[in-house]
């Protein structure tokens, strides 16, 4: 069991999310950084899509009973084993009733905490990722959600030797094999259907303004502050289906991107969306200090880059050269 | 109307332009042809009033081979055929305004008429689920009669229980769980729309009828 000392100011559990529910309303939910999660999963010799601890925003504390393998991806964060610094993205061998201290440092927003084995709660429709709003994947916190104080997370079965997995880290590079994580970053994005609800220079307008982070924001969706984008056709659109990255109009003509619990229908106009290699990449922008700009990419350019992001991620894989990451 | 990308991961297919039982059956004729013998990476499709999204996943699939497999299952938009997926007639108990129909008698008001004919008109219609959105197991349900038109509420209650029977504009719809609402409340089920520990966790599903039947 991991046990919840004291929880991030939104801490949940997500796997690869919750897939094949849609037409019943379900959103997949899933990591706000999918990146994050599956390097933080290859590292600690998880599957990629494993369960972990999602941890937002703010420092949180862990420990557990029994001697675990754990790793820590994510932007803006550092993590503490004992009175240990270790480094991110590298799998750590934790002592039973070690405290494991993951501590906000600095500009980012999400970081992911992998045990080797995965957190092993109850499936819900089929996954173990927390869904806020329908309260799915919460059972074991009776009327909350979001993981509490005192919350003890099973930890499923290996036959590993948990030390022989201990000091593997992932090859660390700025290359087009991981993000380029940053607080003011370009985002690639597509055109979307209803880019002709809007005119010319609403599009232009999307594409050379600077935009930061409401802190309005949440899983479901980041609300963009800056320039208003003009719209052409002020008709209404009949609701359907939504898609993760989808950028929305609403009438005041500030940018929504869609993000992991985002509703699986939406009414407002989609003027493009944000390609699933940058989406890591945007998720970690600083609310309300992050500068985002944005850029046309194609589709043929956006899935190969994300084929290459992610293909190569078991392959990135560093084994230990000596055994000094076990404490 | 041609397939266009909504996202590098998920293609919008347009059906019509109008909330219209006939375009609504076509898209879930489409849903059904599409979910058949589906390949590798197609993730799955996700139909509405007018349209239908299919997600895929683009380590399995690229967009030309998506749209390419799409493009063979389209025809079935222009075919004669009626028959589709297998679909349920749901019989909902209603026990009309008390403490969750709060607006049973605002909506006889707005209607002018009686709160009996709010409730004979309202039970006498079967319903198509049109689409499941806004939360897990909310389905838009048409059409419902004119005369029973009302507007939303300007501002939506923060919280309406689930079970609660509700009419907005042309539709009505069950709240499957406790979430904010602004369409009117008329009535109660015991029936949960969604309840995750069941083996079939969703009462509803797009495309299946639905009768309301008052409470003795």
């Amino acid at each position: 069991m991991l046990e919840v000392l004291e929880p991030a100011a939104l801490t949940t559990l997500q796997d690869g999310g919750r897939h094949g529910w849609q037409a019943f309303g379900v959103p997949i939910s899933g990591p706000m950084d999918a990146f994050a999660l599956q390097a933080a999963n290859v590292v600690v010799a998880n599957p990629p899509a494993a369960c972990a601890v999602e941890i937002g925003f703010s420092s949180a504390v862990f420990i557990a009973q029994h001697a675990c393998l754990v790793a820590l991806t994510g932007v803006g964060f550092s993590l503490q084993v004992g009175d240990f610094d270790i480094p991110l993205c590298s799998s750590v061998y934790v002592r039973a009733n070690y405290p494991i201290r993951i501590k906000k440092t600095g500009p980012g927003n999400w970081a992911y905490l992998a045990v080797h084995g995965g957190i092993n709660t109850p499936l819900a429709l089929g996954s173990r990722s927390t869904y806020l709003r329908a309260r799915l994947g919460a059972e074991k916190s009776a009327g909350q959600v979001a993981l509490q104080r005192g919350d003890l997370l099973p930890i499923g079965p290996s036959k590993h030797n948990l030390l022989e997995l201990a000091g593997r880290r992932i090859l660390e590079g700025h290359d087009d094999k991981s993000p380029c994580y940053s607080a003011n970053p370009t985002i690639q994005i597509i055109p979307g259907p209803q880019v002709s609800h809007f005119t010319s220079f609403g599009l232009q307008t999307l594409l050379s303004s600077t935009y930061t982070i409401n802190s309005a924001s949440d899983r479901s969706g980041y609300r963009l502050d800056g320039a208003p984008i003009e719209r052409a056709i002020t008709t209404e659109l009949i609701s359907e289906g939504m898609a993760r990255g989808c950028i929305q109009v609403p009438i005041n003509g500030l940018p929504i991107v869609m993000q992991a619990d985002c509703p699986t229908i939406g009414g407002y106009p989609k003027i493009a969306s944000v390609i699933s290699a940058d989406q890591p990449v945007l998720a970690q922008v600083p609310v309300g200090s992050g500068r985002i700009r944005f850029e046309l990419s194609t589709i043929e350019q956006a899935q190969t880059r994300y084929r290459v992001l992610l293909k190569n991620l078991a392959e990135s894989i560093i084994q230990p050269e000596i055994d000094d990451y076990s404490w | 109307m041609q397939p266009v990308p909504l996202s590098d991961t998920s293609i919008l297919i347009p059906i019509g332009s109008s909330i219209d039982f006939e375009v609504n059956r076509r898209v879930h004729m489409l849903a059904a042809a599409l979910t058949n013998d589906s390949p590798l990476g197609i993730v799955e499709t996700v139909p509405a009033y007018a349209s239908l999204v299919v997600h895929y996943d683009p380590l399995l699939l690229t967009q030309p081979q998506a749209l390419d497999w799409i493009n063979t299952r389209i025809d079935v938009l222009y075919s004669a055929a009626t028959e589709h997926r297998p679909t349920k007639q749901i019989d909902i108990p209603v026990r009309y305004g008390a403490e969750y129909g709060q607006d049973l008698e605002f909506v006889a008001r707005h209607c002018q008429m009686g709160v009996e004919d709010v409730i004979r008109l309202h039970s006498q219609v079967i319903y198509t689920v049109y689409m499941i959105g806004f939360t897990p197991g909310f389905a838009y349900l048409g059409r419902l009669p004119d005369a029973l038109m009302t507007p939303r509420l300007e501002t939506p209650r923060a919280i309406v229980r689930a079970g609660t029977v509700a009419i907005a504009g042309s539709q009505t719809a069950v709240y499957p769980v406790d979430s904010p609402g602004g369409w009117r409340l008329i009535g109660h089920t015991q029936l949960a729309p969604f309840d995750p520990r069941r083996d079939h966790p969703f009462l509803f599903a797009p495309g299946d009828t639905i009768r309301f039947v008052p409470d003795a």
